[in-house]
């Protein structure tokens, strides 16, 4: 019962009181249902009833042809004659032929079990880890984080263990794609939180390394850095002095990627309110502890989208190693195309669909799954 | 005021003071750049007093007790915590932090961890205590804030009366033998500002010393045996709640007290 507080007396209207609970009524129009959804979504104004033909009609006039091109009208089956027979759409025997190669480059084929072992470990560590129920996950996590990169190490270099030492010049392909990329990946999360970190520290010395590194590396292309890498540090060595191309290369992708990351990681800790520091140190949490516990978690969380979006962009980055002559997937696709068995006006696009389509596919599973942690991380404090 | 804390006054206004100092504070003084805000603060708490300190808005008045566990560094003068001088040696800040629990306005709980977590988080990370044993002590600290089951809750899911209790269970969990409250209520909607209350109430019974930064008037009557007032960052005059109240002796305290007591 909801009371007036104007009382006559002292002026206003006079006292009212509710005379008892209003019944429901059915809403005049649909609030719910396919016709109030388009109703709300596609013809809510005439601004938006234009937006909507305007979008009918180009998915009209683009996806057949895209559909003809890569799947109905496209050469499935048969050899490079049947290609050439069918110009006008995709050439998907192609990619069967040379799948080998795009898939590990030049690697030795007596070796190529050994990148199997690599591969089909990582594909099922990284879905044992995707899902929250899997038994003894964090023992997963650590063997993945820790001994999964030194086996695979091994494996893939050999020289130990009686196994024949494959040179990384002769890595190429998704194989070597997946190499830079995680490596890349694996090093610059916790080298930009411990720089993000450092940059907001209160010591002078440390703020003003951080900030110089991360401004150095955000500041120059990476093309820049992987040819620096490539040719002109070596300069700087000793003749006798040899230090892997591909190392080089990670390690300059790593930095590269660090430098991004701690801008992220950055942005996440200016968002945690000074509260949350105090209500650590006020329980004596020494730094440390502080940062690990309560601050990063939740910085972190907040940065997932932008964390995923470096690792992404990483990720597409790994093509440029192409110009300091490792042949990574797009690198072997391009080399492929050259072949003149396979000189068809269909092959080329097909190869950089290929391409296009792997990355996407692999772009969109780190993108869903951020989406899936940001879900389950959400404990209800957002107001 | 709030007459709910009648009940507790006879219990509390008789409890016995020890002789033994528990935080000195000696010619203190505190600058936020040119600002002056802390002025020759001399003060000092017993163990098992409860101290209630009020002033007006920008007096110094948080600032004081934030400098007792280096929330807020302090420049000259000497602040010794039960037998700790605090310094910038972090060892001894740890050390101080560990004895001194705080409750702050704005709640200041992990909204990542539920409940019991933020509850047994500083046992374990900094008393080393065995899980088991902190969800005990936290179940128990959350039996007398009186809200055990929310433990496996979010703060987020919580009203803000329940956070502050939570809170307060927090810092009990560490056994501190000071508690410091800065503002508990000032973020309260009316209709939780009780249950806060009562909560601290019981603690100041259970002879928890308490240097509370507060302008719950009612509370003050109620448990304080020292009022001090603060205004332009020095200690205007500090009295027993009734004399305080009744006769205050300063002018400046006087025009305070008619301003908050008016309506």
């Amino acid at each position: 019962m909801a009371a007036n507080l104007h009382d006559s007396p002292r002026g206003g209207p006079a006292p009212t009181v509710a005379a008892g609970d209003l019944p429901d009524k059915p809403a005049p129009i649909a609030t719910e249902g396919p016709v109030a959804w388009l109703r709300d979504n596609l013809f809510s104004s005439p601004t938006n009833v234009a937006l909507t033909v305007i979008s009918i009609a180009l998915v009209a006039l683009t996806v057949p042809g895209v559909i003809d091109w890569t799947i109905t009208g496209a050469v499935w089956g048969g050899g490079a004659e049947a290609c050439r027979a069918n110009p006008d759409g995709a050439c998907w025997p192609f990619i069967g032929s040379r799948w080998e190669q795009f898939l590990y480059g030049f690697y030795p084929r007596a070796e190529r079990w050994r990148v199997d072992i690599v591969l089909w470990t990582l594909f099922v560590g990284i879905a044992l880890l995707a899902f929250e129920r899997t038994p003894g996950r964090k023992w997963i996590g650590l063997f993945m984080l820790v001994a999964f990169p030194v086996i695979s190490f091994f494996l893939l270099y050999g020289g130990a263990f009686g196994l024949r030492t494959v040179q990384t010049a002769r890595w190429g392909g998704f194989m070597l794609t997946l190499v830079i990329a995680l490596a890349g990946i694996v090093a610059s999360l916790p080298l930009g939180i411990v720089l993000a970190l450092g940059r907001r520290s209160t010591m002078p010395v440390v703020r003003l390394a951080c900030t110089i590194f991360i401004e150095f590396w955000r500041g120059i292309p990476l093309v820049a850095v992987l040819f620096m890498a490539s040719v002109m540090f070596p300069l700087f060595l000793p003749p006798d002095v040899t230090f892997d191309q591909l190392l080089r290369a990670v390690i300059g992708v790593a930095l590269f990627a660090s430098a991004y990351m701690a801008e992220v990681v950055r942005g996440g800790l200016q968002a945690i309110p000074k509260g949350q520091y105090e209500g650590a140190m006020a329980l004596g949490l020494p730094y440390w502890r502080m940062m690990r516990l309560i601050v990063l978690p939740q910085a972190l969380k907040i940065v997932i989208p932008g964390i995923v979006n470096t690792f992404i962009g990483l990720f597409k980055d790994t093509t440029l190693v192409l110009i300091i002559g490792l042949l990574d997937l797009l690198g072997s696709v391009q080399a492929s195309i050259q072949d003149p068995n396979w000189s068809i006006r269909s092959v080329p696009y097909t190869g950089y669909v290929f391409v296009a389509l792997v990355f996407w596919v692999c772009c969109y599973a780190m993108a869903r799954y951020s989406r899936y942690v940001e879900a389950k991380l959400h404990t209800g404090h957002e107001r | 005021m709030n007459e709910q804390t009648g009940a507790a006054t006879a219990a509390t206004q008789d409890l016995r003071v020890s002789d033994e100092v528990v935080i000195r504070i000696d010619d203190m003084d505190k600058w936020y750049g040119q600002f002056h805000v802390l002025k020759s603060i001399d003060l000092e708490v017993r163990r098992g007093e409860r101290i209630v300190i009020c002033g007006p808005s920008g007096s110094g008045k948080s600032t004081l007790i934030r400098c007792i566990n280096r929330l807020e560094e302090h420049q000259s003068g000497s602040i010794n915590v039960d037998g700790i001088e605090l310094t910038n040696d972090l060892k001894n800040i740890d050390a101080i932090r560990r004895e001194v629990g705080m409750v702050f306005q704005h709640f200041n709980l992990f909204p990542h961890l539920t409940v019991m977590e933020n509850c047994t988080l500083a046992p374990i990370w900094v008393k080393k205590m065995p899980k088991r044993e902190a969800d005990e002590v936290a179940m128990k600290y959350l039996e007398r804030v009186r809200i055990p089951e929310q433990a496996d809750k979010f703060p987020g899911q919580l009203s803000g009366g329940q956070q502050q209790r939570v809170a307060i269970a927090r810092s009990l969990c560490m056994n501190p033998k000071i508690m410091l409250f800065d503002e508990p209520t000032s973020a309260l909607d009316p209709e939780m500002i009780k249950e806060v209350l009562d909560v601290m109430i019981e603690l100041a019974r259970e002879g928890m010393t308490m240097v509370c930064v507060t302008h719950e008037m009612g509370f003050a009557k109620t448990v304080a045996n020292r009022v001090i007032f603060m205004d332009g960052g020095q200690i205007i005059e500090q009295n027993a709640p009734d004399e305080f109240f009744d006769n205050p002796r300063s002018e400046r305290t006087q025009m305070f007290l008619s301003q908050i007591l008016a309506h």
